[in-house]
């Protein structure tokens, strides 16, 4: 069997992230991850939600050379941590802060135990098939689904990308605004920082000052991993910014507008990264020299059939999700895209949005009927539908709406119901009950009748 | 925080702040609506992380200040709408 080594450096002496306490060398994070490694409870399954990146990193890295996966589902809701345990009763979770666990076991940083550094005397190898990590979408069951990635293929993509943004031929010090657990920050930081030549800053920067901060934490150059959101605010409060060598962007559409005053303010190019939890990482462009990706090496794309254009205008419908597929590569067998996608040719493609039924908020990711089933599950709830109303500004964020039938219930008890189970993100603004949904004889519910509906809201709250 | 904001300033200062949070968040509420002592989040307002940022912006706009998130202040900033305010009588500039 093959191995992959933990890491990609070449000596125990490099810098492997950065600390406000200081410099990390690849041995000082191997001496914590040897430590960690012997303080973790039996079991094969290790939720980890650290926030602070390099206790992520040094979390994910014990489990590792442990041979546990490390399970990573799109939100830490209470719902989600119940189907967690149900799926797998041995999970323990790592923890770095008072996240509430419910009743799961856990084990708290920091570890009350030390490897001396020096004595470090190697990097540990792992198996390229071993599962490392399982990512978890939402599905649209009502059950997360699991998306498991053997450690060889996330090294093979993290290569990729780091070959895409030119960090083997210059180091890059890398800051990120995104955690750690979701597909984009764990590639573009975590997996960049153990194989793509690039140390990452230890720390989540949330407001723009916390990103000018961090930025000056850390030498140049340096690569910020960030998404249309951040970056919008970042932009928008006016602040100086330490210099930057290179944008990352991702989770969702860059417009060009925005691409262009980031890479003029901050005179650094701005390359956005096009991926899915499915599928890992699988294209790059940078968007203000026009509309075309381009395929990380060795990734392939194909068609089923031709009718890659056509939207369904019923979101009940069955969802065509799989007319494009992504392969090859450190792609995971053959994966279905949930964007309608133009091949142009072997290497390059044209993304023309999303199919009518995926609901992409802020980069939170779900479909609408996963948000469907939640809120019908909900006790009192007779009939419901989200709608995702059209993008009102390109960089904006465009909340959801819902329209409810529960007799009985108010508006208060059936949101603090839907936190239970959805991430706040995809929490309805407004929710409108109603005496029933207009339904048409087949039971079907147009998207044209709810965008009737939610026009007739907005006109009566005066907007 | 700064001893010297009396309650007077950031009762005053409490319907400009609800004001705010409305209009930034588009919120399907009057400003008045907004309980001076509920949590923002969760059970409360029910904002998200999204709003945190926005909200941040318009104040630093508004009131000339960045917010950080380096001291475990963040949460409590945001724990309610009286406590917003009390943070930014302290913080804005004169």
């Amino acid at each position: 069997m093959t191995s992959v080594p933990l890491l990609g450096h070449a000596s125990l002496d490099e810098i492997f992230a950065w600390r406000p306490a200081g410099t990390v060398r690849v041995r000082d994070f191997l001496a914590e991850v040897a430590a960690l490694a012997g303080r973790l409870p039996a079991g094969n399954n290790l939720l980890n939600v650290c926030q602070d990146r390099y206790r992520f990193t040094v979390g994910f890295a014990a489990g590792l050379i442990s041979g546990k996966t490390s399970l990573q589902p799109a939100s830490q809701s209470a719902e989600t941590l119940r189907q967690i345990q149900a799926a797998c009763p041995d999970v323990v979770c790592l923890c770095d802060d008072d996240f509430d666990t419910l009743d799961l076991p856990r084990l708290d940083f920091p570890v009350n135990a030390t490897v001396n550094p020096e004595k470090v005397a190697k990097i540990p190898v792992v198996p390229a098939e071993q599962i490392a990590a399982c990512l978890f979408t939402s599905g649209s069951t009502g059950r997360p689904t699991p998306h498991t990635k053997t450690w060889g293929r996330l090294v093979k993509n993290a290569r990729a990308e780091a070959s895409r943004l030119g960090l083997f031929a210059q180091t890059h010090s890398i800051v990120g605004t995104v955690p750690a657990q979701h597909s984009y920050g764990f590639e573009s930081t975590v997996l960049l920082a153990l194989h793509g030549n690039a140390p990452f800053w230890s720390g989540r920067p949330f407001y723009p000052q916390d990103i000018v901060c961090s930025l000056n934490a850390v030498p140049p150059p340096r690569l910020l991993v960030t998404t249309p959101f951040h970056l919008a605010a970042l932009l928008s409060a006016g602040l100086e910014v330490p210099t930057v060598d290179l944008l990352l962007s991702a989770t969702a559409p860059l417009s060009p507008q925005l691409a262009a005053e980031a890479e003029s303010r901050l005179a650094a190019p701005l390359l956005e990264i096009y991926g899915s939890t499915e599928s890992g990482q699988l294209a790059s462009r940078r968007t203000t020299a026009g509309p075309t990706w381009e395929l990380l090496a060795d990734v392939q794309l194909d068609q089923a059939d031709e009718q890659t254009h056509e939207q369904t205008n019923n979101q009940s419908d069955e969802q065509a999700n799989n007319l494009t597929a992504a392969f090859g590569g450190h792609v995971e067998g053959r994966v279905g895209l949930s964007d309608i996608i133009e091949i142009l040719d072997n290497r390059h493609f044209l993304l023309h949005g999303r199919h009518a039924d995926v609901v992409n908020i802020a980069g939170k990711r779900t479909s609408l009927a996963y948000l469907n089933h939640q809120i019908a599950a909900i006790p009192g709830v007779v009939d419901a539908a989200f709608f995702l109303p059209d993008d009102e500004t390109p960089d904006g964020i465009t909340r959801l709406a819902a329209f409810v039938v529960a007799p009985g219930l108010d508006n208060r008890q059936l949101i603090a119901a839907l936190r239970q189970r959805v991430d706040p993100i995809f929490l309805p603004r407004p929710l409108v009950l109603l005496e029933k949904l207009p339904r048409n004889s087949t039971g079907k519910l147009p998207r044209t009748q709810l965008q009737t509906l939610y026009a007739a809201t907005l006109k009566h709250a005066g907007r | 925080m700064s001893p010297e904001v009396s309650p007077e300033t950031i009762e005053a200062l409490l319907p400009e702040v609800a004001e705010l949070i409305v209009s930034a968040l588009n919120l399907d509420m009057a400003a008045s609506e907004i309980e001076p002592d509920a949590p923002l989040f969760g059970d409360g307002l029910g904002l998200d992380s999204i709003d945190v940022l926005e909200i941040a912006l318009v104040i630093s706009k508004r009131y000339g200040f960045q917010l950080r998130s380096d001291n475990q202040d963040n949460l409590r900033i945001f724990s309610s709408l009286r406590a917003l305010a009390t943070h930014i009588a302290s913080q804005r500039a004169k």
